[in-house]
């Protein structure tokens, strides 16, 4: 094990310890799984009957449905957003004040109205003005305002931490300011800010199951459905492990593509090397509720 | 401005709750963080691994679906009966401690071991070394990334709009009940968040400005 | 290397999973009786926007509930509506011409969402234990009553002290988000402190939290109620006071008066022929209670 901040490499009589208090800490950690899987047991979660379901064809169609309607929620959810952070990003960089202004304004705005009040607010608020809306569009238009903005902000810092000498030397070839924003100065910044990126949408997919709430038929709202159903003695624990585990695998895949792109990046000698420490601030700030890809050890 | 001072109590009443629910699971999460942060940095490789196991799988789990199983299937277990209230704070908690927890452990990363060295060379124990000179550095990087997490669970507390807890999100739910317009109501709730976060975002800038160690 | 590994074994599982399947029993179809769903011929609703939609369109997409014993509920096995309302539903569905078992399609819309997907034309029209009541007659239209239920308390079967609306001051009570029961609970002091009223967002929600002790009644139509006692009746008991009336329409566009009349019309005459009686004693009757004719309110 390599030192660390707090801990230096242990000595022989620190290793002694450090084994007991692991084998405490095992104990301690199998009482407790232990309890929680008597309980399981003893509750009668792992009968027969309340896994049945699983065996009707209807139902295995229903919950892949409800996987598609997660998945194309966060799939256009996700096209959306890039988009409108590209723009807003672009627009928060303009020289003109009057563009500039309003684009902060809103992405401001946007990343401190909560999703669900985003979301109530399409769904049941603007239909009293005439406009209609499904529980899918209110899903994915919140999903974008959200994180759209999030994603103008870390856009923005990536393109801010881009050495000054890009474009500079972009401006010295006799580009025009759109030149060099779309040419010059995007590309790299996607790149280089590619793992926020991902770690952004990993929360955009966690944040489909929002849509619960306004009754948008996602796999949350199947598992609860279904764990409902008294001809399988209400099977809700076996349908919210189902739903936890594909959510979590799906959240895993998109993060393990993160790190993929990572390391990639890092062989990868055209991508600049921004400084660790602003990204990584970018990373804690702007994408609190994410994955940092770049810390964590997932 | 009508549907905001007709139902004035409503307002209040329901943010109060909100307010409630922030405080109470913040608190909670910190501890907890704190706690899962120390496991995560500990020398002791089996107390890493729960660590980093409870963060993955929280993290990548969606915060309505916490709420779900505490609200819903948890009572299956029998074990302790929870009241909406309580079921709602502990899903907050147990979803904010992983963030809380992530912040904390790279904040201490971010000190360079050179410094911890530094310190033991001089004859500092290990007490001294943690109060005097890797926590004073590590609180910098930790509290605006901090800030932010706590501006997520505000808005996060949301949530619980749907499962029987009397916050701003069911504002819209009592307004429709009373026949009122929903609408002009959900922006009125929409301006009170930004009120309410806007002043954390400040404060979360100005300190990440005042405080980023330049190393 | 390691990515296409993984998209290897994410493929076996994905076809793991297909290859097994079971068909469903349908064990709660109850297949009404011959004739009840006889399709009329050549229906016209002169005027009627919502009924040229459809008729353009070829099939009818109908709002119900998927989660009420006996009045609308979906076999997630089989994926089939069965109940009074469906029965209902599909009594005006054959009626305006629309073959019931190839031309219509059922949509489960929550209580809190059925104004939306009227407006939203989600729905051309809804049958859902949807109560008649001048606030939402502002933004849909009814047609009916086609039955007239009552706000009355589920409880536990060994629960004593419940007896009536009276009883339940200080207990905790569940209804469904929005609906009229939860508001009735609050606008009549019935329960008081206001937080006692429990909101979820479906009524087997509560049920599921009446069983774990988490609240003291449900409380919304006896209709419903009885669906659910029903089905667990060595658990569940309705207590049988009545304390409102609910009148159940046929919830519609706002301002087709022209199919609003049709509708009534369709109404009337499965009153007059026996068909309402035929469908009642197929799904609810078979609580054993009676059922009791509706009076329309023509508007």
């Amino acid at each position: 094990m390599s030192s660390t901040v707090l801990f230096d490499v242990p000595g022989p009589r620190a290793r002694i310890r450090y084994r007991a208090y692991a084998v405490v800490g095992v104990v301690a950690i199998a009482a407790l799984l232990a309890y929680v899987v008597w309980r399981f047991v003893d509750t009668g979660q792992f009968e027969g009957r309340k896994w049945s379901w699983f065996e009707y064809k209807q139902i295995q169609i229903s919950l892949v449905e409800a996987l598609g309607r997660t998945l194309s929620a966060f799939a256009v959810g996700a096209v959306l957003a890039l988009l409108f952070g590209a723009v807003f990003a672009a627009a928060r960089l303009s020289d003109h004040k009057w563009v500039s202004t309003p684009a902060a304004v809103v992405v401001e705005l946007f990343r401190a109205i909560p999703l669900v009040i985003m979301m109530f607010f399409f769904y049941y608020g603007l239909p009293s003005t005439g406009i209609k809306l499904t529980a899918f569009t209110s899903v994915v238009l919140s999903l974008m305002l959200y994180n759209g903005s999030v994603l103008a902000e870390v856009f923005r810092a990536g393109i801010n931490s881009l050495p000054k000498g890009q474009s500079e030397a972009a401006y010295a070839l006799g580009m025009r300011k759109t030149q060099v924003m779309v040419l010059v100065l995007l590309p790299q910044a996607l790149r280089a800010m590619l793992p926020t990126i991902i770690s952004q949408l990993v929360v955009l997919l966690k944040d489909t199951a929002l849509g619960f709430l306004i009754t948008f038929e996602e796999l949350l709202y199947w598992g609860r459905q279904i764990g409902g159903q008294l001809q399988f003695g209400r099977p809700l624990i076996p349908t919210m492990i189902v739903v936890a585990s594909i959510y979590i695998g799906l959240c895993l895949l998109l993060t393990w593509f993160a790190n993929y792109l990572e390391k990639r990046n890092r062989r990868n000698k055209k991508v600049i090397h921004l400084d660790e420490d602003k990204a990584k601030q970018i990373q804690l700030g702007e994408a609190s509720t994410a994955a940092p890809a770049g810390g964590a050890a997932l | 401005m009508g549907v905001l001072t007709r139902n004035l109590d409503l307002f209040v009443n329901h943010f109060a709750n909100t307010l409630k629910l922030f405080a109470v699971s913040g608190i909670a999460s910190l501890l907890l963080g704190i706690f899962l942060a120390m496991l995560r940095v500990s020398p002791v490789p089996v107390f890493r691994g729960v660590g980093t196991l409870y963060v993955t799988v929280v993290r990548n789990t969606p915060l309505t679906l916490v709420f779900v199983f505490f609200v819903f299937a948890y009572p299956y277990l029998e074990i302790i009966k929870f009241e909406f209230f309580t079921a709602a704070v502990v899903a907050l908690t147990l979803y904010t401690s992983a963030f809380v927890c992530e912040v904390v452990r790279s904040g201490i990363n971010t000190v360079p071991i050179g410094q911890a060295e530094a310190s033991r060379a001089l004859g500092l124990t290990f007490t001294q070394m943690l109060g005097s000179i890797v926590l004073p550095q590590a609180l910098r990087s930790v509290v605006p990334p901090m800030v932010s997490t706590f501006i997520a669970l505000l808005k996060n507390t949301t949530v619980a709009a749907g499962f029987s807890v009397r916050e701003a999100g069911a504002i819209r739910d009592a307004l429709s009940e009373l026949g009122e317009d929903t609408l002009t109501g959900m922006l009125w709730v929409a301006a009170i968040f930004v009120l309410l976060v806007m002043p954390l975002t400040y404060l979360q800038r100005v300190l990440e400005k005042r405080w980023s160690v330049a190393r | 290397m390691r990515v296409r590994t993984l998209a290897a074994v994410l493929l076996a599982g994905g076809l793991a999973l297909t290859a097994c399947g079971k068909e469903g029993t349908g064990t709660t179809d109850t297949g009404a009786p011959a004739g009840v769903f006889e399709v009329a011929k050549d229906v016209k609703v002169d005027g009627s926007p919502t009924f040229e939609k459809i008729k353009s369109r070829g099939t009818l997409t109908i709002g119900v509930k998927e989660d009420q014993p006996g009045l609308g509920f979906k076999d997630p096995t089989t994926n089939k509506y069965t109940g009074f309302d469906i029965d209902m539903a599909k009594l005006i569905a054959a009626q305006l011409g629309f073959d019931p078992e190839t031309k219509i399609t059922f949509k489960t819309i929550q209580s809190a969402a059925r104004e939306q997907a009227i407006i939203n034309g989600d729905v051309d029209y809804y049958v859902g234990t949807y109560s008649i009541t001048a606030a939402r007659k502002e933004k849909v239209s009814f047609a009916g009553p086609y039955y007239v239920a009552g706000q009355d308390l589920l409880v536990k079967k060994d629960n004593s002290d419940i007896t009536g609306p009276d009883s339940i001051k200080s207990k905790k009570v569940c209804s469904v988000t929005g609906s009229t029961p939860a508001k009735q609970l609050r606008e009549k002091k019935l329960v008081e402190p206001d937080s006692n009223v429990v909101e979820l967002q479906s009524y087997s929600l509560c049920v599921t939290k009446l069983l774990d002790g988490e609240v003291d009644a449900v409380s919304t139509d006896d209709a419903i109620l009885k669906g659910y006692a029903a089905a667990e009746p060595e658990k569940l008991k309705v207590v049988g006071k009545t304390f409102s009336t609910e009148k159940y329409g046929i919830g519609l566009p706002k301002d087709d008066k022209a199919l609003r009349d049709k509708v009534n019309e369709i109404l009337e005459k499965s009153l007059s022929d026996g068909k309402w009686d035929q469908i009642y004693k197929n799904t609810l009757g078979k609580s054993g209670s009676e059922g009791k004719h509706p009076t329309l309110e023509k508007y």
